[in-house]
């Protein structure tokens, strides 16, 4: 039988230059001057948290395993469950900064079976 | 001579009327021709009415089963009608202006339909009576009309002539009381000047006062005769006799016995009474009128032939008074009750006649056998496959379409009719033979539509409904009016959708005489789930109670500032 659980996984992304910018690949939603409710992602429509949205293919953040529906709960330390979309946007974007370290947390469905044996 | 066309309400009298058969069928076993009937052949021409005896009790009126009592007058006067123009067209293939009273549409032509469909389904029904003999359950019915009506009259006017002997008793008194010391000791009495004149207008006024609100508030024609006294009304009697009764006490033995010279006293003595029956009369008010205005129940009432229903709302009422009010508003409101138009077409339900046989084996057991054979009936003519439904649906499409399309026929004819017709204005110059007046211009136009309209109605079954004269008189009535022939034959005008009883002409359809079954006293007022039936001969409204409820409303206050809105985000940033 299936069961649904969450776990949390630290994710390293090397951002890749691209012009003038750094870019990591994937786009976020979420935050808390946003509506909730909108959010595909989200088990509790009232959770305010920023979201994996999209993970452009081949890019820094898919190759360091983050996936599309992650929910971001630490950027290099910085909390990121109470904050506005665009303070989030500026934490995952400094100039300064070249590798990010993600705390994310995701949902999975795995057989039972297969869980005790990997356990 | 039997008095007719009272207004009553008998209470629990279920009619005697004796059930006619219809007379279509009779006469439909006639053998005659087709359709276009020969002229001049001095038929025995039916009661056209009697395909729709339905309204009338007492006016209903039928040939073969002698006189009932209004019966007599109509059937004198269609005698008479009859008389007048034998020569009328009978068929429908040409249209003549026919003289007044004759039925536009010939009752022959229209059984001539059914006829067709049901040509060796008629039976023959003999009633037994000739046309000028009286059956001898019509003798029973009429004395005992007679009787009734009569005890009833007393009794009513018993009731008035009391009231009206006890208001006068009323009136009078302060008058007496004033007079008397002036007649009997005048030399005695102390003179009174200024206070006593004011008192002598103040009554004169306030008599005047009761006088006209006694006028407004009781001097009614009554709408209707009720079975049972009216509760409030006997209170009110009762009450004024009390008060009247213990002032004459009073007066007797303080002032005439005792011969008081104290005139001033007796005059305000007379001002309180006149005073006290004021406010006996504002009680009048209260409890006769204001009570029953304000919405306390919502009656529903369904017309149990056809399932017609209204909902009416009506205050505190007697059940008496409830069912009038429900009368009254039923001659408006509800379509008038068309027989023709409530039975499947006996196409469709002619195969449901074969019955089943039952046979039992075995033992018998004799008291349960006629319960268990017919369940067993019932239950193997429910499972049989039965497709009558199907033909009753095509029936109606079908029925629906012709509907339509005389319809149209008739809204076509109308409107060209009136075309033909212009009002004549000042400044058109026309010789004086040329100008008409309503009557004839209704008659000249009328020739042209007849045929589209008659054949309409029959089509809707509505043809027992409209004379000849009347749709002559509507077609007067919408050109002195200047009415677009949409009224006329519009939609929704008045031939196309069967309008309220009240429509119709008066002495036809408006019988009166309603029978209300109860099982409460009728006195009783009403209260919630308070259910009563009011009988006519062929269909009965059935009339139940319910309390309007209680309703709480709360008060919430929004500030005009307090609206405010922001916009829904969603935004999604590549990073």
């Amino acid at each position: 039988y299936f069961i649904f659980f969450s776990f949390q996984q630290r994710i390293e992304i090397h951002k890749l230059r691209q012009g003038d910018n750094l870019i990591l690949g994937f786009s976020i939603g979420g935050g808390i001057d946003q509506d909730p409710t909108q959010n595909p992602f989200s088990e509790d429509k009232t959770d305010k948290g920023i979201y994996v949205t999209r993970v452009t293919e081949g890019g820094p953040a898919e190759v360091a395993g983050l996936q599309i529906g992650d929910k971001i709960m630490q950027v290099n330390g910085w909390d990121m469950t109470m904050v506005t979309h665009d303070q989030a946007r500026k934490r995952l974007t400094k100039r300064n900064e070249e590798v990010v370290r993600l705390l994310v947390t995701r949902q999975s469905l795995q057989k039972a079976v297969q869980q005790s044996m990997m356990s | 001579k039997i008095e007719s066309l009272k207004v009553t309400v008998d209470f629990l009298k279920v009619p005697l009327g004796l059930k006619k058969p219809p007379l279509k069928e009779a006469l439909a076993a006639v053998p005659g021709p087709g359709r276009p009937k020969p002229l001049g052949v001095e038929r025995h021409k039916p009661r056209r009415s009697d395909t729709m005896d339905n309204e009338s009790q007492y006016s209903g009126y039928s040939y073969k089963s002698g006189h009932s009592r209004s019966s007599r007058k109509h059937r004198d006067r269609r005698d008479r009608h009859r008389s007048k123009s034998r020569d009328g067209s009978r068929g429908d293939k040409s249209v003549t202006i026919q003289a007044p009273g004759e039925p536009l549409l010939d009752n022959e032509s229209t059984r001539g339909d059914e006829r067709d469909d049901n040509w060796g389904e008629t039976t023959t029904v003999v009633t037994g009576t000739s046309e000028h003999s009286i059956s001898h359950d019509d003798i029973t019915r009429i004395t005992k009309d007679m009787e009734d009506s009569a005890h009833l009259d007393c009794s009513r006017h018993l009731g008035v002539s009391l009231a009206g002997a006890l208001a006068l008793l009323a009136f009078l008194t302060p008058l007496a009381f004033m007079l008397l010391p002036q007649l009997l000791w005048r030399e005695e009495l102390e003179p009174c000047g200024t206070p006593c004149e004011g008192l002598f207008i103040s009554v004169a006024f306030k008599l005047l006062i009761l006088l006209l609100g006694s006028w407004a508030l009781f001097f009614r024609r009554p709408k209707a005769f009720f079975p049972r006294v009216f509760v409030f009304r006997a209170l009110l009697m009762v009450l004024v006799f009390l008060l009247v009764v213990s002032y004459w006490l009073f007066y007797g033995v303080r002032i005439l016995d005792s011969r008081d010279r104290n005139y001033q006293g007796v005059v305000q003595y007379a001002v309180s009474l006149v005073d006290a029956l004021l406010f006996v009369h504002y009680l009048a008010v209260v409890l006769l009128e204001l009570r029953q205005l304000q919405p306390q129940f919502t009656l529903k009432a369904v017309r149990s032939a056809d399932g017609a229903s209204r909902f009416y709302n009506v205050g505190h009422l007697s059940i008496q008074r409830a069912a009038v009010w429900i009368l009254e508003n039923y001659y408006h409101d509800f379509p008038v009750y068309n027989p023709a138009l409530l039975n499947l077409p006996k196409s469709v339900l002619s195969k449901k006649m074969s019955g089943f046989k039952v046979y039992s084996l075995g033992e018998e057991n004799t008291t349960n056998n006629s319960t268990g054979q017919s369940r067993a009936v019932i239950a193997a003519a429910a499972r049989r496959r039965d497709n009558s439904h199907n033909e009753y649906y095509y029936e109606e499409a079908e029925h629906e379409r012709r509907v339509r399309k005389r319809r149209a026929r008739l809204v076509v004819a109308v409107e060209e009719a009136f075309t033909h017709i212009k009002r004549l204005q000042e400044e058109d110059q026309k010789n004086p033979r040329e100008i008409m007046d309503p009557r004839e211009a209704a008659q000249a136009i009328f020739a042209s539509m007849a045929r589209a309209m008659q054949k309409y109605l029959r089509t809707t079954k509505q043809q027992p409904y409209h004379t000849m004269e009347s749709i002559l008189q509507h077609l007067e009535f919408c050109i002195t009016h200047d009415m677009t022939p949409k009224v006329r034959g519009g939609h929704g005008g008045r031939y196309l959708t069967a309008g309220p009883t009240i429509q119709y002409h008066k002495d036809r359809w408006l019988a009166k005489q309603w029978t209300l079954v109860s099982e409460e006293p009728v006195t009783n007022g009403l209260k919630d789930g308070v259910v009563f039936v009011l009988k006519r001969q062929d269909f009965s409204l059935v009339v139940s109670t319910k309390k309007i409820p209680f309703f709480k409303l709360s008060e919430e206050f929004v500030d005009p500032k307090s609206h405010k809105f922001v916009m829904r985000l969603q935004s999604e940033t590549s990073v």
